[in-house]
């Protein structure tokens, strides 16, 4: 399966939708769309991870990449996730404590910090 | 022999039949099925690095994955061909390959194996001057008996 990506506008945040397997082949493609929205001025991520059915490290070095950006403009990028195999590599990789990870999107649109 | 021997082109593109013909051999194997999913995501980090450092160090050569099934246990061998002169594995040049000048390949190799150690018990990393191998283990379920 490929990755899907789709964005949308939430008051001030902007909800990423990922769906599909974040990899070495793949997650350039979702650098893109992070990088390509904060250079559109676009601070404020949520990554909404429900619908990933797969996210291997360096999908996770691109989240990092992601999450160093929006910072350097005061910025935030918050997690949406529930799935305990997607969330199991947060945990061993120490990320959980990085992400704020959400249980929907709802809350982390919500979320001020 | 192995069980089943994988050679593939060092592309990411890859990596991910590595890791469903892994996940199947490993599902055969009796390996448990809640178990399947750490599988899938070790063998990718190890296939990942591999390409990785096949491209950082233009070695045309396949990546190649060993997958063992034995009595009581199903292992995962993959195997790159950078060598080590001498020392140790970090010597080698390594991370994923990038297009662009946004990549940001810091750190990801070690995050790479970080990933399979906090999964895997049984892993070992091996360097040598003929390349490096990631070896995995799980154990096995009992074979079911076949009507």
């Amino acid at each position: 399966m490929d990755l899907s990506l789709s964005t949308r506008t939430v008051g001030d945040r902007t909800v990423v939708e990922v769906g599909g397997e974040i990899d070495v082949y793949t997650a350039p493609k979702l650098r893109e769309q992070l990088v390509e929205l904060v250079n559109d001025g676009s601070y404020h991520l949520v990554v909404d991870m429900e619908r990933v059915d797969f996210l291997d490290s360096t999908g996770l070095g691109v989240l990092v990449g992601g999450l160093k950006r929006v910072r350097a403009h005061e910025g935030s990028l918050r997690l949406v996730c529930n799935q305990e195999r997607i969330l199991k590599i947060f945990r061993i990789t120490g990320l959980t404590k990085v992400f704020p990870i959400h249980t929907s999107v709802d809350e982390a649109v919500a979320a001020t910090d | 022999m192995a069980t089943v021997e994988l050679r593939f082109s060092a592309l990411p593109e890859h990596v991910r039949t590595a890791r469903l013909v892994a996940a199947a051999v490993a599902r055969r194997a009796g390996v448990d099925e809640a178990v399947l999913d750490e599988v899938r995501l070790a063998v990718g980090e190890a296939c990942s690095r591999a390409v990785g450092l096949h491209t950082s160090n233009d070695i045309a050569a396949p990546v190649r994955v060993l997958l063992i099934e034995d009595e009581k246990k199903f292992s995962i061998e993959v195997g790159d061909e950078v060598p080590t002169a001498s020392g140790p594995a970090g010597a080698r040049a390594g991370g994923v390959p990038e297009g662009g000048a946004e990549s940001e390949p810091e750190g990801e190799d070690e995050m790479g194996l970080a990933v399979i150690s906090g999964l895997v018990d049984d892993v070992e990393v091996t360097s040598g001057e003929n390349g490096g191998v990631i070896r995995m283990s799980w154990p096995t379920a009992p074979a079911a008996v076949v009507p």
